[in-house]
């Protein structure tokens, strides 16, 4: 299986290097717990009116009382064991913290990128096997619409449409109605847990709910997913292999899907991995304007109120997914293009 | 009398560009009989390709028949819808391409590139389709077929991509092939190999073929008939033999003088050439003590532990000529910008003047006494010019940095001087490249080349972009160039002939190696090692004798 | 030159989005300038009586929660987010184009290293990034400019680099080396000469991207403070009304947003036009 081993050596080439950029989002967040103002051990302390022997005493748990190597040391530990320090708002541990919420802002993109995607990806297609044509220039419109909307904008316009004027939207709080049943929490994605459980009622409340967010963040990835098909797909159109099919009498279904589109898809294999991390960005954007109880919202949270160990676990977090994401679409190009697994 | 198979009358194609409507096809009429092989030559913007898209209709969105028919086995095809095409192309008609890597899917096996052709024409299963693939790779002469068949295109040489490219072109048995330079971009032995398959598979299969080609040798040796295209017209058509024995016309002359052949020199390339060549101080054949280049045991391993160039010595006297040619991966190329000081070797020694210039680092020749005497002309002369410098400033950067010219009016002069040495007149100075023809751009670097006045002039394959006629003029120039400065001549090259006449002695490199040096004479005429003869035997000719002998072979074959 | 400007003049011709773009863009300049003098309100005067009135002939674009008026407010903001935008992308485009340039010349290691990293860096979700940079330099408008200027760094050395990569090779470089120039002079005089149109381009797609960082990070509080006009916290403001159809509270300064961004992203694709017409898509 050189292919297989071929994709599993890119992957772990690309694993090996994004550990540089751990390292220094790692020493990044310990920098900015030591460069902040005030002194981290109020944080940690049980609240703002912890005793002085309890802070001292924490000082001392914490090794905050060593140098600053050391203490980076200790940090570094801390991570390994998963320990992230408490949220001094919620007085949970950060990590308990970030697992509860993360299902809910993964669903929330996952979702948004299903959109996107469904919609980016033919429109860029149409555009471009049919160039200056109504549709393509539609399609450029919407495009260069599309990348000026600041989400926030675009979130609050979809309110102000769907809930204020027709009314069809559910009040744009949170991930569920509050009337509505809370499914049994099974892998905390609400479509699914409502679907294990059969609670269909729940589920189309959860739907309703997340369409608008979905829709605001779809919308904000939608332009760059289509510019890209578009362009990929125009620049495969003139290529030469197409032009080899078409003078030796392919149908032109089997151009377009099979060569054309299947090379297309490459380009746009590749910008996925920034299209995700710009949405995991705009998150942030979008989990406040519709009050959303995901990771993002709750660093924000921690950040405007100076409680920086969720901030802190919360960047840690999106540097792991970031990992994750960049490995997941090695694996996908290493699948789509026989050419990388020997060079 | 059966009727032709394909017949081309009165055709007219236009294009719409920038600068309006330009006709590129100004009224083609050709026909072609079953079973012949008709070659197309001509130079860049001729049109011969425009000719082979419209007959295939390729042509891209902005051009368009506006004139003529195009009859095919008595169909009308001029302007055949899609529905109507697809069942001709690649069943009756099919066409190969140059740069064969590119013009394969990258991310599909040849082996299903090829049954999707198989597939598109016949009603055959998935199985039957991969054993049709089979026998038809059996066919092109590729080793290993079985394997080659799971094989993507970037696992294969260019030379194999064309065969799986035939492969797939001759998968159904059409009636007609169309090969646009099938060979351009290939080394001259694997363009021997690919035509030669070419040649036999349509004798074999009664096809007839067009070839398209800007190499007269190549359309004298592999076809029956040869048209010349000219700015979109043809203008002439013969027999290979009358026509490249006795041209008529005056543009097919022009274009079989300068086409180098194993008879032609300098002088006889161009038909009117300018001033008469000055009687040279050539070098004496008795060399000089003192050589101006003492290359030495030179070593340039890559990054990634390719060695480029391995164990090269050679020496050159001043004013010499020297030819280095080679297949690509020859490492002629590497080594001349090792000489130029702008690659850094591995191992060995560069002696110039008697002092070893490798000890200076390519990253701070720059400062060196040397720098002034060995100056280079590049292969690519649009990619060699800054394009944001004019013409003056390019030719003027080397005279104030080397020469130390600051002052104005002396530079303007120096700079002007150059020019007309080089025959570029001085009211071209102020403009851009993007301004100047292929051949006027090479006079600008060979005027920023030799206006530092060097010793030693590194020329990576000069003309290998230029169009014949162009090369013709430019190799006159180069030749005269020398006679008058007795500049000392590293000449890169893979066109044999190009070395044989502008260089007195030849080395021969393969993969980093040198095969075999002497007297360019001796060398082409007595090749004293195997890959020497193969490569000269290689070179696609026109002798008269030999197209008609061909011509009679195919004849009682077909 | 005559021919650039023809070449201008004809894309211009074939392309008016891009003239109006341009003009939008000199407009927005225009307001930034003098915005504060033609604003028809103070943007910080408080008129409670005459709160959340919608638009009339009085307010053009109504009165938020103060009675402020929003005209005035959208407009005086004009200067503040330009500012911030134009700032930061100045600063990631001289360090950027710097870094980019020498290490896309120089090659080997370094350049592998610089290279890898910006790669890293820039699928890490920079806009988190900035948060976290905000967070860490302190709550205040010039961080929310640095934080833009850092978020931005890496296009700019990417870019600088890949074009001056595929030129370092060149025929004209290597002969411009030949005729005996120093690498520094290679760097300034030859190869960014030849990269700085193309970065321009980017400068006027990463202004419009920049105006969109920072009125985001405004929007979450980060960065501005409340009562300063500013686009991204007069929606923040504003996005506690809307479920009451106080509309005009988002609507205007997202459609100045909006406009801004649009003008400069239409600019950048234009110039990218007249400068390279095979880029055209």
């Amino acid at each position: 299986m050189s292919l297989a081993a071929g994709i599993a050596r890119r992957a772990g080439r690309r694993a090996l290097s994004s550990v540089p950029a751990l390292f220094g989002v790692i020493v990044f967040t310990f920098l900015l717990m030591r460069v902040l103002p005030g002194d981290p051990a109020v944080f940690f302390a049980s609240g703002p009116n912890a005793g002085q022997a309890e802070i001292q005493m924490i000082r001392e748990q914490m090794g905050l009382d060593k140098p600053i190597p050391q203490q980076l040391l200790l940090y570094l530990k801390d991570i390994a064991t998963g320990n992230l320090g408490r949220s001094m708002n919620t007085g949970q541990p950060v990590v308990t913290d970030l697992i509860n919420r993360l299902p809910a802002s993964l669903e929330l993109t996952f979702t948004a990128l299903l959109f996107a995607l469904s919609l980016a990806l033919p429109l860029g297609i149409l555009a471009a096997l049919k160039p200056n044509s109504l549709i393509d220039h539609g399609v450029r419109f919407l495009c260069s619409l599309g990348v000026c909307v600041p989400t926030f904008v675009s979130g609050l316009l979809l309110i102000y449409a769907f809930y204020y004027i027709l009314g069809i939207a559910p009040d744009p709080t949170g991930r569920l109605d509050v009337f509505a049943a809370q499914p049994p929490v099974v892998t905390g994605f609400m479509l699914i847990d409502a679907a294990i459980a059969g609670e269909w009622e729940s589920w189309r409340a959860a739907a309703s709910q997340l369409v608008l967010p979905a829709a605001t963040m779809a919308l904000f990835v939608l332009a760059p997913l289509a510019r890209m098909t578009r362009a990929a797909m125009l620049a495969v159109m003139t290529s030469d292999f197409v032009r080899t099919g078409e003078a030796l009498g392919l149908s032109r279904r089997r151009v377009v899907l099979v060569y054309a589109l299947r090379n297309a898809l490459l380009p746009v294999i590749t910008i996925m991995g920034i299209v995700f991390s710009t949405m995991l960005g705009a998150n942030v954007l979008v989990e406040k304007v519709f009050s959303w109880p995901g990771v993002a919202s709750y660093a924000l949270d921690a950040l405007l109120t100076s409680d920086y160990a969720p901030v802190q676990g919360f960047v840690l977090l999106m540097a792991f997914i970031f990992v994750l994401v960049n490995l997941t679409i090695d694996v996908l190009y290493g699948l789509a293009d026989p050419r990388v697994s020997i060079e | 009398m059966t009727a032709p198979l394909l017949t081309i009358d009165d055709l007219k194609v236009t294009f719409s560009t920038r600068n309006g409507l330009v006709e590129a096809l100004k009224g083609v009429s050709l026909s072609l009989d079953a079973g012949e092989t008709l070659g197309i030559v001509g130079e860049s913007g001729s049109g011969k390709s425009v000719t082979a898209f419209s007959v295939m209709q390729l042509l891209d969105h902005a051009g368009r028949i506006t004139n003529g028919r195009i009859t095919f086995r008595g169909q009308d095809i001029t302007r055949a819808s899609r529905s109507m095409l697809q069942p001709l192309r690649g069943a009756a008609m099919s066409m190969i391409f140059q740069n064969p890597r590119a013009a394969l899917n990258p991310i599909r096996t040849v082996g299903l590139q090829i049954a999707d052709v198989l597939r598109a024409h016949e009603p055959l299963s998935a199985r039957e389709a991969r054993a049709r693939a089979l026998k038809l790779l059996e066919a092109v002469l590729i080793r290993d077929p079985e394997e080659r068949l799971d094989a993507y295109p970037h696992e294969l040489s260019g030379g194999m991509c064309q065969r799986v490219m035939i492969a797939m072109a001759i998968a159904c048995e059409p009636a007609l092939l169309i090969a646009d330079e099938p060979t351009t971009g290939l080394d001259v032995t694997t363009q021997k190999t690919v035509m030669d398959l070419l040649a036999e598979i349509t004798a074999r299969r009664g096809m007839a073929m067009i070839l398209i080609t800007h190499d007269l040798g190549l359309a004298a040796q592999y076809c029956q008939r040869v048209a010349v295209m000219e700015q979109g017209l043809v203008v002439e058509q013969a027999v290979p033999a009358s026509l490249f024995g006795a041209p008529r016309h005056p543009y097919t002359k022009r274009l079989v003088a300068a086409s180098p052949t194993r008879l032609s020199t300098v002088d006889s390339l161009v038909v009117d050439a300018g001033e008469p060549a000055v009687p040279a101080p050539r070098v004496s054949s008795r060399r000089p003590a003192e050589p101006l280049l003492a290359v030495s045991g030179l070593v340039k391993t890559f990054d990634n532990g390719f060695r480029g160039v391995d164990d090269v010595s050679f020496d050159l006297a001043p004013g010499e000529s020297l030819g280095l040619v080679g297949e690509s991966g020859s490492g002629k190329s590497t080594i001349s910008r090792l000489v130029c000081r702008l690659l850094d070797h591995s191992a060995g020694t560069i002696g110039f003047d008697g002092e070893d210039i490798g000890k200076v680092t390519s990253r701070d020749f720059y400062r060196s006494r040397f720098r002034k005497d060995i100056q280079i002309v590049f292969q690519d002369h649009g990619d060699s010019l800054n394009p944001r410098f004019s013409a003056f400033d390019c030719i003027a950067d080397p005279l104030k940095l080397l020469a130390g010219v600051q002052d104005g009016r002396e530079l303007r002069r120096q700079v002007e001087d150059c020019a007309r040495r080089v025959g570029l007149p001085s009211e071209f100075l102020d403009r851009f490249p993007h301004q100047l023809s292929g051949g006027q751009k090479a006079r600008v670097g060979i005027a920023r080349a030799i206006a530092a006045k060097p010793r030693l002039l590194v020329l990576d394959e000069p003309t290998a972009a230029l169009d014949v006629s162009v090369q013709a003029v430019i190799l006159h120039l180069l030749d005269r160039l020398r006679r008058e400065t007795g500049l000392a001549y590293l000449f890169v090259s893979h066109d044999l002939n190009v070395v044989r006449m502008m260089c007195e002695r030849t080395i021969v490199l393969q993969k980093g190696r040198i095969v075999e040096q002497g007297p360019s004479g001796a060398l082409f005429t007595d090749p004293a090692s195997d890959y020497a003869r193969e490569l000269i035997a290689a070179i696609p000719h026109f002798d008269p004798e030999a197209a008609t002998a061909r011509h009679r072979e195919a004849a009682t074959a077909g | 030159m005559s021919a650039t400007l023809r070449h201008t003049g004809y894309i211009l011709r074939g392309n008016p989005v891009t003239l109006v773009a341009g003009i939008g863009a000199a407009l927005l300049v225009l307001i930034a300038i003098v915005g504060p003098s033609i604003a028809p309100y103070g943007p910080t005067v408080s008129n409670v009586p005459q709160a959340l009135q919608p638009p009339s002939a009085t307010y053009w674009f109504g009165t938020d929660q103060l009675g402020r008026d929003v005209f005035s407010r959208v407009l005086v903001a004009t200067r503040l987010d330009l500012a911030i935008a134009a700032s930061a992308v100045s600063i990631s485009f001289v360090l950027g184009a710097m870094i980019g340039a020498f290490c896309g010349y120089a090659g080997g290691r370094l350049d592998r290293w610089v290279g890898r990293f910006v790669d890293v860096l820039m699928a890490f979700p920079l806009f988190v990034l900035a948060m976290a940079l905000v967070a860490a330099l302190g709550n205040r408008v010039e961080n929310i400019i640095y934080a833009t200027a850092i978020i931005n760094l890496p296009f700019y050395i990417r870019f600088a680099r890949a074009e001056v990569n595929v030129r370092r090779n060149s025929g004209w470089v290597e002969a411009a080396r030949a005729s005996g120039n120093s690498h520094v002079r290679v760097v300034l005089l030859f190869l960014l000469p030849n990269v700085l149109p193309a970065m321009a381009v980017q400068i006027s797609l990463n202004l419009g991207w920049a105006i969109l960082n920072a009125a985001g990070l405004s929007f979450l509080g980060l960065g501005v403070q409340a009562p300063t006009p500013e686009w991204g916290i007069m929606v923040a403001e504003g996005a506690r009304f809307i479920t009451t159809g106080k509309w005009w509270l988002v609507v205007f300064p997202g459609a100045a947003l909006m406009t801004a961004v649009l003008c400069f992203n239409l600019l950048g694709d234009g110039l990218r036009d007249i400068l390279d017409p095979r880029m055209r898509t």
